[in-house]
C-alpha cells in the first residue's frame, strides 16, 4: 500500500470515528433534555393518571433510545431484537393483570 | 476414529485452546452448532441476563405502583431541594458514564488499549461518584425520618418500597464498578478483549436504563407540592 493510501485510510477512520463520537452525543443530549422534560412535566402536571401515562411514555422513549444507540440493539440481527424485545413486553404487560385488585383494596370494592 | 483436531486459527495464531476449541473427530463439522443470532455466545448470555434483570426490576416497579394505588396515605416526601436536584445530578452523572463507556469500548477495538482502559476507569469512578450521591440522597431522607417500615407521613410500606428499588438499582452500580475495574484491568494486562469489555458495557448501560424508570416511577411521582 502507498503512503498516500494509508494516509488516506488512516484518515478515513478519524473521520469516522469523530463522526461516531458526534452522534453518540446528540443521543447523551437527547436523553439527558428528556430527562430535564420529565423533571417540568412533573412539576407542572397533576399527580393522576395523566402525568403517570406521561411519566411512562417519555421513560419508554429513553429507554428505546439507549437500548438501541448506547446497547446498540439496532445493530444487532432483527432475530435477536424479536426474541428479546416481545418477549420482554409481554411478561412485563402480564404482570398488570393483577393490577385492578390494587383498586380493589383502596375503594373495598371490585 | 476419533482424534483430536484443532480449530486452524487458533493453532496458527500460537493461542492457548480451551475445551470449547476442540473440535472431537469422528462427528465431523456437522458437530458445531452455528451461532445463535450470529453473536458470540457470552453476549447472547448477557443479553438474556439483562431480560431477566429488567423483569426482575419491572416487577419491584409494579409491587410499588400496587402500594401505591392501594394506599390513601402514600407520601409525597420529594421537595426540589435536595432530593430532586440530587436526582438530576444523578442522572447526569450515570448517563455521563454511559457516554464514557461507549468512547472506552470505542478506543478498545480500535486497538488503544491505553485509552480504553482510562476511559473504563473513568466510568468506574462515575459509578462510585452516583453511589456516593445515592447516599447522601438516604441519609436526607433517614434524617427526616424515612425508615424500611415508618415515615412521618402516611403508609410505612413506602420506605419498603422505595429503599427496596433504589437499593438494588445500587447494588447492581456497585457489582458494575466492581466488574468493570476487574475487566478493565484484564484487558490492560491481555487476558481479556475487547469483546469481554463489551459485555461489561452492555451491563453498566442496563443499569443506566433501569435508573430512567426508577426516576419517573419513584421520585417524580411523588414530588412535594
Amino acid at each position: 500500500m502507498s503512503p498516500n493510501a494509508t494516509l488516506n485510510s488512516a484518515l478515513a477512520v478519524d473521520r469516522q470515528t469523530k463522526d461516531r463520537l458526534t452522534k453518540d452525543l446528540i443521543v447523551y443530549g437527547i436523553i439527558l433534555a428528556i430527562a430535564g422534560l420529565q423533571v417540568l412535566m412533573a412539576y407542572h402536571t397533576a399527580p393522576g393518571k395523566q402525568l403517570l401515562v406521561q411519566m411512562l411514555a417519555l421513560a419508554l422513549v429513553q429507554g428505546g433510545i439507549a437500548v438501541a444507540f448506547f446497547m446498540h440493539l439496532r445493530d444487532e440481527k432483527r432475530g435477536l431484537i424479536l426474541a428479546l424485545i416481545p418477549t420482554t413486553i409481554f411478561v412485563l404487560v402480564m404482570m398488570n393483570m393483577i393490577w385492578s385488585d390494587s383498586f380493589r383494596l383502596f375503594r373495598m370494592h371490585p | 476414529m476419533n482424534t483430536l483436531r484443532t480449530q486452524p486459527s487458533y493453532a496458527a495464531s500460537g493461542g492457548t485452546l480451551s475445551e470449547a476449541n476442540v473440535v472431537m473427530g469422528g462427528h465431523g463439522n456437522d458437530a458445531m452448532e452455528a451461532r445463535p443470532f450470529a453473536i458470540p455466545s457470552k453476549k447472547l448470555v448477557m443479553w438474556l441476563f439483562i431480560i431477566s434483570d429488567a423483569v426482575t426490576f419491572g416487577a419491584m416497579l409494579f409491587a410499588y405502583g400496587y402500594l401505591k394505588n392501594a394506599s390513601p396515605d402514600w407520601p409525597a416526601p420529594f421537595r426540589f431541594y435536595p432530593s430532586i436536584f440530587n436526582v438530576l445530578l444523578m442522572t447526569f452523572v450515570l448517563v455521563s458514564s454511559s457516554l464514557t463507556m461507549l468512547i472506552a469500548v470505542r478506543h478498545a477495538k480500535a486497538g488503544d488499549k491505553t485509552k480504553a482502559i482510562r476511559w473504563t476507569y473513568l466510568t468506574a469512578a462515575l459509578g462510585v461518584l452516583f453511589a456516593v450521591l445515592h447516599l447522601r440522597e438516604w441519609s436526607g431522607l433517614t434524617a427526616e425520618g424515612v425508615h424500611m417500615f415508618s415515615n412521618p407521613w402516611g403508609s410505612p410500606m413506602f420506605g419498603a418500597t422505595f429503599y427496596s428499588i433504589t437499593g438494588l438499582h445500587l447494588i447492581h452500580v456497585l457489582g458494575g464498578v466492581i466488574a468493570l475495574t476487574v475487566v478493565g484491568t484484564r484487558f490492560g494486562t491481555g487476558r481479556y478483549t475487547a469483546a469481554d469489555l463489551e459485555l461489561g458495557a452492555l451491563y453498566w448501560h442496563f443499569v443506566d436504563l433501569v435508573w430512567m424508570f426508577v426516576v419517573p416511577m419513584v421520585y417524580l411521582m411523588n414530588i412535594a407540592r
